[in-house]
C-alpha cells in the first residue's frame, strides 16, 4: 500500500487532486469509465471540502489488497459539519447555490462510501472504489 | 489567470475547452461568451469538450447555465464532443443537462446550427 496527503485549500488543489486521481486509477488498471467516475466523485468531494468545509486534506491510500487493487480516498476537513446527514443526502438538497448533487451523486460514482461528520467539528468521506 | 479562447465563424461562434477547467476560468468563459454573443450578435455557439476528461456537477452546470443564458440572447448553443466515459458519469451523478443540445463533433455541431438557421 501507498499512501499520502494532499491539501485542499484552493481551487488549483482540486484540479491537483484531479489529476493525482487519475494517475492513481491509470496505475491501478481501472476502466476508463471507472477512472472518470472515481476522479468526478473527488472532484465533488474535494469542492465540498473546499467550499463548505473551509478547506483541508485529502487523504488517499492505494495498492493491492489480496484480491483487489483498490483506491481509496478521504476528504477532511474541521469546518461546521453537517446537522442533518439524511438531508445533506438528498438529490437536490443543497446549503449553499450549487446543484445539491455534491455528496448524493458522488455516493453514487463509488462502490464504497462513509461519511462522518460533528456539528462543529468537521467532516470526513471516504470513498473507495477497486477493481 | 488563463482564458478560454473563444473563435468567430462569421455570426457562430466555437469554443474548445482545452484544458483541465478551474472553477474561475470556467466562470470566465460565461462572461467572455456572452459579452461576445452580444458584440458581434451572434446567433450559434458551439462548445467542443472533446477534451475534458471529466464533468462534474459544477461544470455541467456551468455549461447547461451558459447554454440558457445565451438562448436569451438568441444565441443557440450546441455541445460537442461530449467522452463516452463522461456521459456515462454525469448521468449517473444526476446531472442532465436539460435543454442542452449535443452533437457528436464540431462539424455535426455546426451544421446543425447553419440547419436550425434556415428553418427560422
Amino acid at each position: 500500500m501507498t499512501s499520502g496527503t494532499m491539501p485542499l485549500r484552493s481551487e488549483q488543489d482540486i484540479v491537483s487532486a484531479r489529476q493525482a486521481v487519475r494517475k492513481w486509477c491509470v496505475e491501478l488498471g481501472f476502466s476508463l469509465v471507472d477512472q472518470t467516475k472515481m476522479v468526478t466523485a473527488a472532484s465533488e468531494l474535494a469542492r465540498n471540502t473546499l467550499i463548505y468545509g473551509g478547506g483541508g486534506e485529502m487523504v488517499w491510500s492505494h495498492g493491492s489488497q489480496p484480491g483487489r487493487r483498490a483506491l481509496t480516498l478521504t476528504f477532511a476537513d474541521e469546518g461546521p459539519g453537517i446537522p442533518d446527514l439524511d438531508l445533506a443526502l438528498t438529490d437536490r438538497w443543497t446549503s449553499g447555490n450549487g446543484l445539491g448533487l455534491g455528496l448524493s451523486g458522488a455516493r453514487r460514482l463509488v462502490q464504497e462510501f462513509d461519511i462522518d461528520t460533528t456539528p462543529g467539528a468537521g467532516t470526513r468521506v471516504t470513498i473507495s472504489r477497486w477493481k | 489567470m488563463e482564458r478560454i479562447p473563444i473563435l468567430r465563424m462569421g455570426d457562430l461562434l466555437l469554443v474548445t475547452i482545452q484544458v483541465d477547467l478551474h472553477d474561475q476560468v470556467a466562470m470566465q468563459l460565461q462572461d467572455d461568451l456572452t459579452a461576445q454573443i452580444e458584440r458581434i450578435g451572434a446567433k450559434g455557439v458551439v462548445i467542443d469538450i472533446s477534451a475534458l476528461e471529466m464533468v462534474d456537477s459544477f461544470i455541467g452546470r456551468l455549461i447547461a447555465d451558459t447554454s440558457s443564458m445565451a438562448r436569451v440572447l438568441d444565441a443557440e448553443t450546441v455541445v460537442v464532443g461530449m467522452r463516452p466515459a463522461v456521459a456515462i458519469t454525469l448521468v449517473e451523478l444526476g446531472v442532465a443537462m436539460p435543454g442542452v443540445r449535443t452533437a457528436l463533433n464540431v462539424e455535426k455541431g455546426m451544421a446543425m446550427l447553419i440547419q436550425s438557421r434556415r428553418e427560422d
